[in-house]
């Protein structure tokens, strides 16, 4: 399923954030947001997602225009998978995962058998089986990540949204979380992060859209865009970019080592 | 996974037989005693089944037109309290909330208070409170839609305002009522007690509990995705605004319901969907029913106490706050919670 974002504007009253922004995903695509905080990316994130409608300029799902979707109608489209979740109560993981399927039910039912075997399908498929009846807010910021996801999963929605996914968690389970995101991209799934890893995003998405004060600095794909100038031009830094592994990876090292 | 759904199905079944058994026990206690086969007889005989009368005609009378109707409502306006506290702590995303968060129950005080002042008659006095108890939360509703910021907050303050307000209210029509006998009945009607109980009060309260209940019984699983905040809510697929407006005029129906009968009953709302919470978890699928029961028996319970304990009858919004409080440090200074996996 494919993404289009046309002449996206937005303000805040009469604070202007978002200002002509156009892109598009299409279906097995990885994208990535990069941009310093404050130029109004989670904005953006947030108006595709259907949480904020006061823009003007479109975003189409498909050719469809998000807008004219009901809320439940865009959660079987597009899912959503938060930084961290903090409800007050404690639920079990599974019950976390089951909560995907609430765009599936209608408003007074509770989820039944097929709903449940849907979410053993999806915990499987990121491995988290084993965390099934553990407390959700005693796991770590890794296994929570990876319980975001499969609860993604389960809504059925061909697009997945990470905010800022890897922003909480150590080294490790970064790469885990972003293999994840890389291998569904894969099996078709259309995935959009916001990062703060120009690295990262170079190693494992197939696009990047630089942000730079509410509008697209560049966009394509990560050999064109992660450069030394959008570097400079978005975070205010010089860096030299170094090319390893045959150009698979690029590293940013600050101006001062170089010297 | 099924093991734990399972578990907790089991848990909500056994404090339904409980319900009934503490109902049963219920009309054997009281000054004049009634066996379990004299009253087991006057239910039979009363529901249309064909036995011959082996019982007396006071007793009869004790068990049909006092106890039946105080039991009655005693579960009911427990059920309702517990369930509308739970689903509020759920919407508002907070643990302390309670059945008068929205100023329904100021809102009732006031009306009782002002119908005592009027003269009115005890049907009055409920009629009242009802009608003031909606309005009121239909007032913090209307302010709230003008609260600039957050909505919930903006909704909760208005509530906790509107609240206050009416409860000066209600201190100025006590400090004007005759201090011979309206005052006492003001004062006793905001102590909150079930002695009054009479069918007629069941007639009238019965069917906006039901209007309550059933949605709140039903929109418990909706209750769990609303627990995890409005974005995520609404990329779930739940319309968060609608829900909380749903759970909002179903809580008031019943609360509005349980305190034009019984007046002002603490606590009940708080502690008993923590105390729940601790037995089934935080899933609403359980934990709404759950509720429900477990704010039945335990308001039967106290209701037993306070009208045995003392021949005067210590009204049951006294001795709720008595057990309540403490039983909510007990809870609080609880090792852990319930999910220590």
């Amino acid at each position: 399923m494919s993404i289009e974002v046309k002449n996206l504007s937005f303000s805040y009253g009469d604070r202007p954030v978002l200002h002509d922004i156009s892109f598009s995903v299409g279906n097995g695509e990885f994208l990535s947001i990069l941009g310093p905080n404050g130029v109004g990316k989670s904005t953006l994130f947030r108006c595709v997602l259907g949480l904020l409608s006061g823009y003007t300029g479109s975003v189409s799902v498909d050719g469809t225009d998000a807008r004219t979707f009901s809320i439940r109608e865009a959660a079987k489209h597009i899912a959503y998978i938060p930084q961290s979740s903090r409800s007050i109560f404690n639920y079990s993981v599974f019950d976390i995962v089951l909560m995907g399927r609430t765009s599936g039910l209608s408003t007074f039912r509770s989820p039944g058998k097929k709903d449940k075997e849907l979410c053993q399908w999806a915990m499987e498929k990121v491995g988290i089986t084993r965390l099934q009846d553990r407390c959700f807010h005693r796991l770590s910021g890794g296994e929570q990540q990876l319980v975001l996801i499969a609860r993604a999963l389960v809504q059925k929605a061909p697009v997945l949204m990470l905010d800022e996914p890897t922003a909480n968690l150590d080294f490790g389970n970064q790469l885990l979380v972003l293999e994840q995101a890389r291998s569904l991209a894969r099996e078709g799934y259309t995935v959009i992060q916001t990062t703060h890893h120009p690295e990262q995003s170079y190693m494992y998405s197939d696009r990047i859209l630089a942000i730079q004060k509410g509008r697209v600095l560049t966009e394509g794909k990560p050999k064109e865009v992660l450069t030394e100038q959008t570097i400079r031009a978005l975070y205010g830094v010089d860096v030299e970019i170094v090319s390893l592994y045959h150009d698979s990876a690029r590293i940013c090292i600050p101006a001062h080592i170089t010297k | 996974m099924n093991e734990i759904e399972n578990k907790h199905r089991r848990t909500v079944l056994l404090m339904g037989i409980a319900l009934i058994l503490c109902i049963l026990a219920s009309f054997t206690l009281g000054r004049y005693p009634v066996s379990p086969a004299e009253l087991l007889g006057v239910l039979g005989y009363k529901l249309g089944l064909p036995i011959k009368p082996f019982w007396t005609s006071s007793v009869e009378a004790a068990v049909w037109n006092i106890r039946l109707p105080r039991v009655i409502l005693s579960v009911l306006v427990g059920a309702c309290l517990a369930a509308a506290g739970g689903a509020y702590q759920g919407v508002f995303q907070n643990p302390m909330a309670s059945p008068d968060i929205l100023g329904a129950s100021a809102g009732a005080g006031f009306g009782a208070a002002l119908a005592i002042l009027l003269g009115a008659s005890s049907m009055g006095i409920t009629i009242g409170a009802f009608a003031a108890s909606l309005l009121t939360v239909a007032l913090v509703f209307t302010v709230s839609r003008h609260a600039r910021g957050d909505r919930v907050l903006g909704l909760v303050l208005a509530g906790i305002m509107i609240s206050s307000l009416f409860q000066s209210g209600t201190s100025f029509l006590k400090l004007v009522a005759d201090p011979n006998n309206q005052l006492p009945q003001i004062t006793y009607w905001l102590m909150g007690s079930l002695s009054g109980a009479a069918w007629s009060d069941i007639g009238f309260v019965l069917l906006p509990m039901l209007c309550g209940l059933i949605p709140l019984f039903l929109l418990r699983w909706q209750l769990n995705v609303i627990t995890m905040g409005d974005d995520e809510a609404r990329a779930m697929g739940v319309d968060p605004r609608k829900i909380r407006l749903w759970i909002a005029v179903a809580s008031t129906l019943v609360t509005a319901s349980a305190v034009s009968v019984s007046g002002m009953i603490g606590w009940v709302g708080l502690v008993i969907p923590h105390m729940m919470r601790r037995l089934v978890g935080s899933d609403y699928r359980f934990l709404m029913p759950a509720s429900m029961l477990g704010g039945g028996i335990f308001l039967l319970i106290v209701d037993n106490v306070s009208r045995n304990a003392t021949t005067a009858g210590i009204p049951i919004g006294i001795l709720t706050a008595f057990i309540g409080a403490p039983f909510f440090l007990w809870l609080i200074t609880g090792k852990g919670d319930h999910y220590e996996h």
